[in-house]
């Protein structure tokens, strides 16, 4: 256990720092941080200042370790276009995403399971066929395009719900919610499902096929066997099987849904760390791309790691020989 | 009598009379989704040709001409088919061109990331070791990210680092290679697994004791046999490139407007949205996703049909 946790903290801080690295190579060769960070008629004395001040003249490696120390407390120096520190940006808009991801993972659960449930149950009832098409497409319709669909519908042709922003918004302790207010919540239902529809789908699928398969093993057999009722043999035993999985590839979802956030934020100008990515890769602003990128890697990589360790505390067969990984999982 | 035509012949009923094509015949939604793909793509090569009017030639646009709706829909003016945008250009030739580089540039990614991808996956397994190591750790990170973010990185980065009037003539390039570089894991991971079991094969063993190159064991004898598996995922990530192209040029750090793909169509569109003309952005959308959802009907079918174990 504790050597895999190890190996596990060790991989993890690796993919953290190459990630850093790539970061810190785009700060220093993309353009030149002196010429982007100072006013068009800077002195020559103000660039040499600078240049000191950000430690340019260091031999390369002294400087990716003071990126290094910077980054892990949290300061990843002055946007370019705003001139305002980069983890004030982030910290603003940190809310927002994680209201509207947070938000999704709920729908997609609360969705997907029961449709996931009786496509596999009446597999061959006209819903269940109709539930199959619908995620054929849900997996072929761009997010944009879904979120653009939604707007023409729900704002511009019925008038019933804001196309952009997030509504009014209630600060509490920093963090600002719009899940408080009327206009807040509007805001927030077609963002939402537009960055769920992709998760729904896949939830479905996942759950579909993983009953199909557990709903022919000896244990339900002999559930069957010993009399019980349809219901307690389908969710007293076989969902309750099917579920790990689920609960692993939502959370390993959240990354992706963090940056599946960037098109859904651009479609509704929803005000998140997307949307700030976006200006920032438009504008060429470096330091707030590099932080972003910092940022979502860590958030990955702290998920992935606890996803493998619960794995670890549920599942007793990778305890036996996890260096061999005969599981084949 | 010519015995060219006798073999095409022979390879013709040989086809005729195949697992795939009778598996083929059997699913009319495949054959839906293969007239799909076929349509779009030979309407895609003769863009030039087929398209009404020219929507790059700014000399025939007019301003009176914008914003008009599609022909069918009171107000619509039927030399303009699926109506007009903003600047006058018709939308059923800027489609026709759109879809032109839209499939330009997914075909273009795939073939990159195959090449780029078969190659790493073959070395990996073939050689072992240190190299195996590094290939498939790089692997293991870039897949652990979603692709649309590898793939707004390293566009950002290229053109960070292009000179600005460069920028304009290498975004297609650009593209290609961000959507390549972020798709290849998968193909090399399919390889490698392969290679790993063919390379203790017999056939490689007799090669090796004839002194053949490493080089050309793993080009001419093991590549043959991993290349099926190869096939099916490249229809998929098709499918995958040309959702990403769309994405990026959506997000405005693609295809440019004035050489606008399905995805900056809708990015235009997008902006007409508020003022009740949904035409310019719904008929490039439509096409997206009819394309999109063909070719992953294709992916599907030729997956199972070439999967023994569903036979």
């Amino acid at each position: 256990m504790i050597a895999f946790l190890i190996r596990r903290l060790l991989q993890g801080a690796l993919v953290m720092l190459t990630v850093a690295f790539i970061a810190f190579s785009m700060f220093r060769f993309v353009g030149d941080p002196v010429t982007n960070m100072l006013p068009q008629d800077a002195t020559l004395e103000q660039r040499t200042e600078l240049q000191e001040r950000l430690g340019l003249n260091d031999p390369l490696p002294l400087q990716f370790g003071h990126f290094v120390t910077n980054a892990v407390q949290g300061d990843f120096g002055i946007s370019y276009r705003n001139q305002r520190p980069v983890s004030d940006l982030i910290a603003e808009r940190l809310p927002a995403t994680m209201e509207m991801v947070f938000a999704a993972v709920v729908l997609s659960l609360v969705i997907g399971i029961p449709m996931g449930v009786y496509t596999a149950l009446r597999r061959d009832s006209w819903l269940s066929h109709l539930f199959q098409g619908v995620s054929l497409a849900g997996i072929s319709v761009p997010t944009f395009v879904t979120g653009i669909l939604l707007i023409l519908v729900f704002s511009v042709w019925l008038n019933w719900l804001p196309s952009f922003g997030r509504g009014d918004v209630v600060e509490i302790g920093g963090w600002s919610t719009g899940l408080l207010t009327v206009s807040g919540i509007k805001a927030l239902i077609m963002p939402v499902i537009t960055l769920s529809l992709f998760q729904i789908t896949l939830i479905m699928r996942l759950v579909r096929a993983e009953m199909l398969e557990v709903l022919k093993t000896d244990y339900i057999r002999f559930a069957r066997a010993r009399g019980l009722t349809n219901r307690a043999v389908h969710f007293g035993h076989a969902l309750r099987n099917t579920l790990m999985p689920v609960i692993t590839i939502t959370g390993l979802q959240i990354g992706a849904l963090i940056a599946f956030a960037i098109i859904t934020e651009t479609v509704f100008q929803w005000p998140g760390m997307g949307l700030l990515f976006m200006q920032a890769v438009s504008f060429v602003d470096i330091p707030v791309m590099s932080a972003y990128l910092v940022m979502v890697s860590l958030i990955f990589v702290v998920i992935n790691t606890i996803v493998d360790m619960l794995y670890f505390v549920v599942d007793p067969r990778l305890r036996v020989d996890a260096g061999k990984n005969t599981t084949g999982a | 009598m010519s015995t060219v035509t006798q073999r095409l012949n022979d390879d013709w009923r040989r086809f005729i009379d195949s697992d795939l094509f009778y598996s083929f015949r059997r699913s009319p939604i495949t054959i839906v989704a293969f007239v799909v793909v076929v349509t779009l793509i030979l309407a895609a090569i003769f863009a030039p040709w087929i398209a009404p009017h020219d929507p790059f030639d700014v000399s025939t646009l007019s301003l009176l001409n914008s914003e008009l709706p599609p022909a069918w829909v009171a107000g619509g003016d039927p030399a303009f088919l699926l109506g007009t945008d903003g600047q006058g250009r018709d939308v059923l030739s800027a489609l026709l061109y759109g879809a032109r580089i839209s499939i330009l540039v997914g075909l273009a990614s795939v073939a990159f990331a195959m090449t780029l991808g078969v190659c790493l996956g073959l070395l990996a397994a073939y050689v072992g070791g240190t190299v195996d190591a590094l290939i498939m750790r790089i692997a293991d990170v870039m897949i652990s990210f979603p692709p649309i973010l590898v793939a707004l990185l390293i566009n950002g980065v290229a053109r960070g680092v292009l000179p600005p009037e460069m920028q304009h003539d290498a975004v297609i390039f650009v593209l290609i290679l961000a959507i390549g570089l972020t798709t290849w894991v998968q193909y090399a991971r399919t390889v490698r697994g392969s290679t790993l079991v063919e390379k203790n094969r017999e056939y490689v063993l007799a090669a090796r004791v004839i002194g053949l190159r490493s080089r050309s064991i793993m080009a001419r004898h093991i590549l043959p046999n991993v290349i099926g598996p190869i096939l099916v995922v490249a229809t998929v990530n098709l499918a995958i490139a040309i959702l990403i192209e769309a994405a990026l040029s959506f997000l405005g750090v693609g295809m440019p407007p004035t050489e606008p793909s399905l995805g900056t169509l809708i990015r235009i569109g997008n902006e007409f949205l508020f003022s009740g003309v949904w035409w310019v952005v719904i008929f490039p959308s439509a096409v997206l996703v009819l394309l999109v959802l063909s070719v992953n009907l294709l992916g599907d079918w030729l997956r199972d049909a070439l999967n023994p174990k569903l036979r």
